[in-house]
């Protein structure tokens, strides 16, 4: 499939970093004026749309003196933090990484309402201290970036009987799970589903 | 469309009773997060989902938008939550609460 794009997108995380590094220079960018903080363009109007999504919704508004008030506001705050947004990404494989992250919500929420109910099964079962069994889970993720290793811990914690109580920058996790039905498939397959949506496979 | 709206509305009630129930029942303060936390996260989907719906009942443009900001709700809840119940049981274990294991007395 997209194995290349997968190496990229790696590659790239692992490099990431806060301050408003250089943009990834691309092997065929003959112009020598694209360099240092330049601002770049493609994060720049994504989070003009999407900025300017969020006015429109919010304000519901639609005549020109409104909406000329959030272009200009949108492409300030745009201005100042696309960076902010989009920290390393390049637009190649910038779409994919969204779509593939998108398709990997509703399998969260299926999970998320299997574990709740669940829970729920054990907050009125009559004999629930003997059904429990709460203790911390251990184990080392192999995810590598920063935005996977917060998706994953975030979604343990959503998904009911399980909730993270400590990641280190190298993916250890302790988890408290609340018994033995949702602590042991833990890194499992939502991992598995986080690399492939983040391109770590 | 009522009866979906009463369904939603029914579960997200039920969702919150356990959730309630479960606080009381369980043993300690890890294992008290987890109805506390969670069963509010389904328990307040379906009951925005149900306000959402009941407000698309004369569809128009502005009703969408409401019914939208409402679904927003949800996302943002979904975004902190998970975060809040996190930095709770790292106080937790900052403080040196050790947590409950089977055959222990509840606390």
């Amino acid at each position: 499939m997209h194995t290349k794009g997968f190496l990229l997108d790696t590659k790239e995380h692992k490099n990431f970093n806060l301050s408003p590094s250089p943009a990834p220079i691309e092997a065929d960018s003959s112009a020598p004026s694209r360099k240092g903080n330049r601002l770049n363009f493609y994060p720049f109007a994504f989070t003009f749309i999407i900025m300017f999504g969020i006015w429109i919704l919010l304000s519901g508004k639609f005549d020109p003196f409104h909406l000329t008030l959030g272009l200009i506001s949108c492409a300030i705050v745009s201005y100042l933090s696309s960076d902010l947004l989009f920290p390393s990404l390049k637009i190649r494989g910038f779409f994919g990484q969204w779509l593939r992250f998108i398709k990997y919500i509703p399998w969260l929420m299926i999970q998320i309402m299997k574990a709740n109910l669940h829970v729920l099964y054990l907050t009125f079962h009559p004999r629930m201290m003997e059904l429990i069994d709460p203790k911390i889970v251990r184990f080392r993720s192999r995810l590598k970036s920063d935005l996977a290793l917060v998706t994953f811990a975030n979604s343990i914690t959503l998904t009911p009987g399980t909730i993270t109580v400590d990641v280190s920058i190298h993916g250890d996790f302790r988890v408290h799970a609340i018994d033995k039905a949702s602590g042991d498939p833990l890194p499992g397959e939502m991992e598995e589903r986080i690399a492939r949506a983040f391109g770590e496979t | 469309m009522d009866i979906i709206v009463c369904l939603f509305l029914f579960a997200g009630l039920f969702f919150f009773t356990g959730g309630s129930v479960g606080i009381l029942r369980f043993p300690d303060f890890y294992s008290r997060l987890h109805p506390a936390g969670k069963l509010a996260t389904l328990g307040s989907f379906s009951a925005i989902a149900a306000l959402a719906l009941f407000n698309l009942h004369q569809f128009s443009l502005a009703a969408l938008l409401t019914s939208v900001k409402i679904l927003l709700l949800v996302v943002f809840v979904f975004l902190t939550s998970p975060t809040a119940t996190h930095a709770i049981v790292d106080a937790g274990v900052r403080a040196g609460l050790t947590p409950w294991t089977k055959g222990e007395k509840r606390r």
